[in-house]
């Protein structure tokens, strides 16, 4: 004869048990509640399909020279200023030469976002791998992470400089077209300065991480050490990852930006962000908008990633979630 | 202390001449040609024997040991001579005379100063006229943000989730997120050409001698030091905040109050003084950021400053002046690092380097 087995009272569910959530879920969840980081990524989801679709809607070349209709300001204008040269063909305005700023705003911002998401990945790419190795083989760890140590010792900013002006030429030729050289000058240059910080987090974690008993468990049935790293350590450092990732776009972003404003980015004929505040900037008084608006793309891409970074890494973060 | 410094500083070394190495291995690769400037109508012969003029004509260890002995043995010789015989401070000291100028008079060895390629002056020269604007704009830039960020810093954390914090977080992010070359012509518009508060362009031959001269210098320098400042305040107020967030819910806070301890003394004197220590590694994170920054300043408010000078050498193929800025830019960076691990020494009793 059996008993049931009666809980007493303080330790009987009252309310009935939550659904049971996946981890996807729990994070998608814990994201949700971060307002910024919902913002920052809508908005760069926004410019992202911007910048890509932007020219099926708005079908006009961005390096047509509208000689009739420069100097125009945007539209927006008219609201304060009825003399304003305004016009509906050009909503955001023309620059001294005619060419139509909204054309010109999304051909620059999709070589300013698909330069940053490139050297990004390839940043990523580095720092993952250099922190596997240090992590995971022993032999490796001192050497590696005195490469790391001087890596970030080197002044970035003067060696960029020096590589773009440098190598512009040889690059141009051996591409066929100035534009795919520069781009891939400009992505290799920033992605193979910009992985310490990758590379140390993952590092960090592969450490701690190969001590635990998985590990163990997965040697003694015969992983090899490749098998290890992609099937049980890359998995588990995936959420540092991803949030130095953010960080490393937006970094790429404004590294781009800057050696555009510098003069020594892409060539003159081809807009991108920085290149066109770098045009606008002797004749600001005047045409105010023209230094504002890639500007303000600028900023406002990097804020959103910035937000997205850190909504991210609460999100991954197993300790904050949940609370 | 003294010896994990001294150690620090010669392990510092060896990496400094790796920098110079890897910089000058990527001068040597460039195919840059300095005679690119010079007329068709030169015929190439004499083309050729200007390059071995430049010193171009050696081989590529030679040039750089070359380097090597004029930046580490011959400058400073030229220097010593000048801190003794010249200079304002040190004219006391005996005169030295370690340095013998080239020329058609003198007979045996004499020492080659390194010569820019397009001024034909010596490089070192230009480099100590332009050196103290870069650094007195960095400075300062650093001086101003930490008086600006420790106060948002502490009162953000001690009053985590208050409207004066998201704002805090807001702004910092916004610091975090405009670049210093969208800043700093948005200034000038606003400060320059409405207001008319400051000047655009900083001026660098300006003397300070009275009142009036000094409020002259300080105008011009508020721009540029604000524009490098917003970017490191940003990133000092969130580990500031960060840092205290942490420290605040340590047992030794629990501590201090129960025993009657009053707020002020609780959060500016215990939990402030545990903060910072974690706040002088931002020092070592920002340092190569906040000298690309100075890079941009110098260029939007016209500073004559290293960066600026860079630039200009760069465009104009000059490589011993780009050589020797950019290892200058690396000294700066790697003396920045030790300075701060040092301090971190100094802060924590709990971190012995011995």
């Amino acid at each position: 004869m059996t008993e049931e087995i009666v809980a007493i009272e303080a330790l009987q569910d009252n309310a009935p048990l939550k659904p049971h959530r996946s981890q996807g879920q729990e994070i998608w969840l814990q994201f949700r509640q971060h307002k910024g980081a919902m913002m920052g990524g809508g908005f760069l989801l926004f410019i992202t399909l911007a910048v890509l679709f932007g020219s099926l809607i708005w079908q006009v070349d961005p390096g047509k020279l509208d000689i009739r209709a420069k100097n125009y300001h945007p539209i927006y204008t008219a609201l304060w200023d009825s003399e304003a040269k305004t016009g509906w063909n050009h909503p955001l305005g023309t620059d001294q030469l005619g060419r139509d700023g909204l054309a010109n705003m999304i051909a620059g911002g999709r070589t300013s976002l698909a330069v940053g998401w490139a050297a990004m990945l390839l940043s990523l790419f580095l720092g993952a791998m250099i922190g596997v190795l240090a992590g995971y083989f022993k032999k490796l760890d001192g050497p590696l992470m005195r490469l790391t140590d001087l890596f970030l010792s080197l002044p970035i900013l003067p060696l960029l400089l020096v590589a773009v002006t440098l190598f512009r030429q040889p690059l141009r030729t051996a591409f066929g077209s100035p534009e795919a050289g520069m781009f891939v000058l400009i992505v290799g240059v920033i992605g193979i300065t910009s992985w310490m910080h990758t590379a140390r987090i993952v590092r960090g974690d592969v450490l701690a991480l190969k001590e635990r008993e998985f590990v163990l468990a997965a040697r003694s049935a015969g992983t090899t050490s490749r098998g290890i790293i992609t099937r049980h350590l890359l998995p588990n450092v995936i959420s540092p990852i991803v949030v130095s990732a953010t960080f490393g776009l937006a970094t790429a972003i404004i590294t781009e930006s800057s050696l555009s404003f510098l003069g020594v980015g892409f060539p003159s004929d081809f807009p991108t962000w920085g290149k066109m505040l770098a045009d606008a900037v002797p004749r600001m008084q005047e045409y105010p908008e023209r230094v504002m608006l890639p500007g303000v793309a600028i900023s406002l891409t990097v804020l959103a990633v910035n937000y997205l970074g850190d909504g991210l890494r609460d999100a991954l973060d197993p300790r904050i979630r949940g609370r | 202390m003294l010896t994990y410094t001294i150690r620090r500083l010669v392990l510092s070394v060896p990496t400094l001449l790796f920098i110079a190495l890897a910089i000058f291995m990527l001068l040597q690769l460039a195919p840059g040609d300095p005679m690119a400037q010079v007329p068709l109508t030169v015929p190439p012969e004499v083309k050729q024997k200007m390059r071995e003029a430049l010193g171009l004509g050696a081989p590529a260890h030679i040039q750089f040991f070359k380097w090597l002995k004029q930046f580490f043995i011959i400058e400073p010789m030229v220097f010593i001579d000048w801190l003794t015989n010249t200079s304002a401070w040190f004219s006391w000291l005996p005169n030295t005379d370690f340095y013998t100028p080239c020329g058609p008079t003198v007979e045996g060895d004499c020492d080659l100063r390194m010569l820019s390629w397009q001024t034909r002056s010596p490089v070192m020269d230009m480099v100590i006229q332009r050196l103290p604007q870069t650094l007195w704009v960095v400075g300062l830039a650093y001086v101003v943000a930490f008086m600006i960020a420790i106060p948002i810093g502490i009162y953000s954390a001690y009053k985590q989730y208050s409207v004066f914090d998201q704002a805090g977080t807001f702004i910092t992010m916004i610091g975090f997120s405009v670049p210093p070359f969208f800043t700093g012509p948005l200034l000038i518009v606003i400060f320059s050409v409405y207001y008319g508060w400051f000047p655009s362009i900083y001026d660098t031959t300006h003397v300070v001698n009275d009142w009036d001269s000094m409020v002259v210098q300080i105008k011009q320098m508020i721009m540029p030091v604000m524009v490098l400042a917003l970017q490191v305040t940003a990133q000092i107020s969130r580990f500031m905040r960060a840092s205290m967030l942490d420290n605040l819910k340590q047992d030794y806070v629990r501590t201090a109050r129960a025993k009657g301890l009053s707020e002020m003394a609780v959060v500016l004197v215990h939990v402030l003084r545990n903060s910072m220590i974690a706040v002088v590694t931002v020092i070592a994170l920002a340092i190569p950021g906040i000298f690309g920054g100075s890079i941009i300043t110098e260029r939007v408010f016209k500073v004559n400053g290293i960066g600026d000078a860079l630039i200009g050498a760069l465009f104009a193929s000059d490589m011993p002046m780009v050589m020797t800025l950019t290892f200058i830019f690396a000294i700066l960076i790697v003396l920045a690092n030790i300075f701060a691990d040092v301090m971190y020494g100094v802060l924590d009793p709990r971190i012995r380097y011995d």
